[in-house]
């Protein structure tokens, strides 16, 4: 097995995860994109959607984290991301989602209705 | 000559001012010590932060399609000071340093014949200011239900400014808070927030050609008011650890203040005590020598 990513992921609050993986799934402003070692250095920004983490190349997303509005940075040895929110997928409370959903519905708050689609998408996938 | 009673209940008053102020100064140090694991916590996405805007400044050129939080608007008639400060006082000159400071450079504004606004974050910094220029001020933040400062509430400050520049209230923005030295020593500090002071980026026009996805103007009129937010937030987080820290201090003083002065008022009352008994002695002698 070849090299391995430096992957870190900061919310303004504290440090969520550091660690040597095999491949980054981002959701893009402009579309998903994985991130393996030897990445072109890049910048982009990120719609709401989870990041998936693998570990091991090839092997199943081990690591899941939703993110809400932030950017990514890949440089050469690795890749960051900033993200505003974040929560592990595994910690979103689906039924509350739905909740907060049908009541932004009914106020006709766009942006959180985009954000907690985006949610429930990733807790359900 | 004060009475030995009276004496003796000032000690006692003095003794539980000295309690308390002990109890301050103890619950200051473990909350300062919160405080500073928070700001510590929060260091690598706001320096990666600095970064990304350093690298971003090298390859954008601030023109007048610029976005406005970046270019300004062209004019720095109108400022808006955002004095950050805490929401209880007994905390040394944490708040009147930073009201301090935040006055002279109203002042100079003023005397520029600028227009000055003012928005407080925290009441503490507000009252002296209401009393002289009461008419200046726009409005306060109240963070008085806040234990521990997080992100969201860095981002409501930093929205409420966002909103009122945009609705053309102001052309130029400074933030005022203390950064945090040590225990000892904190800093009344002004920091332009608004047009975006860019750090150099002379450095990180060496990089590598990076992609950028969308486009770079894209990603800077994103960034912004993220940057904003969390420059607001630092601001907070060094404030909430310079408080506790002013106050650790001004509370550790106040405690051996009062420790001398229990020492004095003890000495005096033992005087006091002494000469009773010597003029009781006295009168007796002298009664039984009249005999």
């Amino acid at each position: 097995m070849a090299e391995l990513l430096d992957f870190e992921l900061v919310s303004p609050e504290r440090r969520l995860a550091k660690a040597k993986v095999a491949m980054v799934v981002v959701p893009g402003t402009e579309g998903d994109f994985g991130v393996l070692p030897g990445h072109a250095p890049m910048m982009s920004t990120i719609r709401p959607g989870a990041i998936a983490i693998h570990e091991t190349d090839g092997g199943p997303a081990t690591q899941r984290f939703f993110i809400e509005g932030g950017f990514a940075e890949v440089t050469e040895t690795g890749l960051t991301i900033l993200a505003e929110k974040a929560t592990p997928v595994a910690e979103i409370d689906v039924a509350a989602v739905a909740g907060q959903l049908a009541a932004a519905r009914q106020a006709g708050d766009e942006a959180a209705v985009t954000r907690l689609e985006a949610m429930q998408a990733a807790a359900t996938n | 000559m004060p009475s030995l009673k009276s004496l003796k209940m000032r000690i006692t008053s003095v003794k539980s001012t000295q309690k308390i102020t002990k109890a301050m100064k103890m619950v200051a140090a473990a909350k300062l010590r919160r405080a500073q694991e928070a700001a510590e916590a929060a260091r690598p996405y706001s320096e990666r932060m600095a970064a990304v805007m350093a690298s971003l400044a090298s390859r954008v050129t601030v023109g007048p399609e610029s976005p406005r939080l970046l270019a300004g608007t062209g004019k720095d008639q109108v400022h808006l000071l955002v004095v950050c400060s805490s929401e209880r006082g007994l905390a040394g000159g944490f708040n009147s340093n930073i009201a301090k400071l935040a006055r002279r450079t109203m002042e100079e504004l003023l005397g520029q014949g600028k227009t000055v606004k003012l928005l407080f974050v925290g009441k503490k910094a507000r009252a002296p200011f209401a009393r002289t220029h009461k008419d200046l001020i726009v409005g306060t933040v109240d963070m008085s239900h806040i234990k521990q400062v997080a992100f969201a509430d860095a981002k409501a400050v930093a929205d409420e400014v966002v909103t009122r520049f945009e609705a053309g209230e102001f052309d130029v923005a400074h933030l005022f808070f203390s950064t945090f030295r040590s225990a000892l020593n904190q800093e009344p500090t002004r920091l332009q927030i608004i047009p975006a002071a860019l750090p150099d980026g002379g450095a990180a026009g060496a990089d590598a050609a990076v992609e950028y996805e969308p486009d770079e103007e894209a990603i800077l009129a994103d960034l912004l008011p993220k940057n904003l937010a969390v420059q607001v937030f630092r601001a907070l987080l060094e404030n909430a650890a310079s408080e506790q820290g002013s106050r650790m201090t001004a509370m550790d003083n106040a405690t051996r203040n009062a420790g001398d002065m229990i020492n004095r008022l003890t000495i005096t009352y033992n005087r006091t005590r002494q000469a009773a008994i010597t003029k009781e002695l006295i009168e007796i002698i002298s009664g039984a020598e009249a005999l």
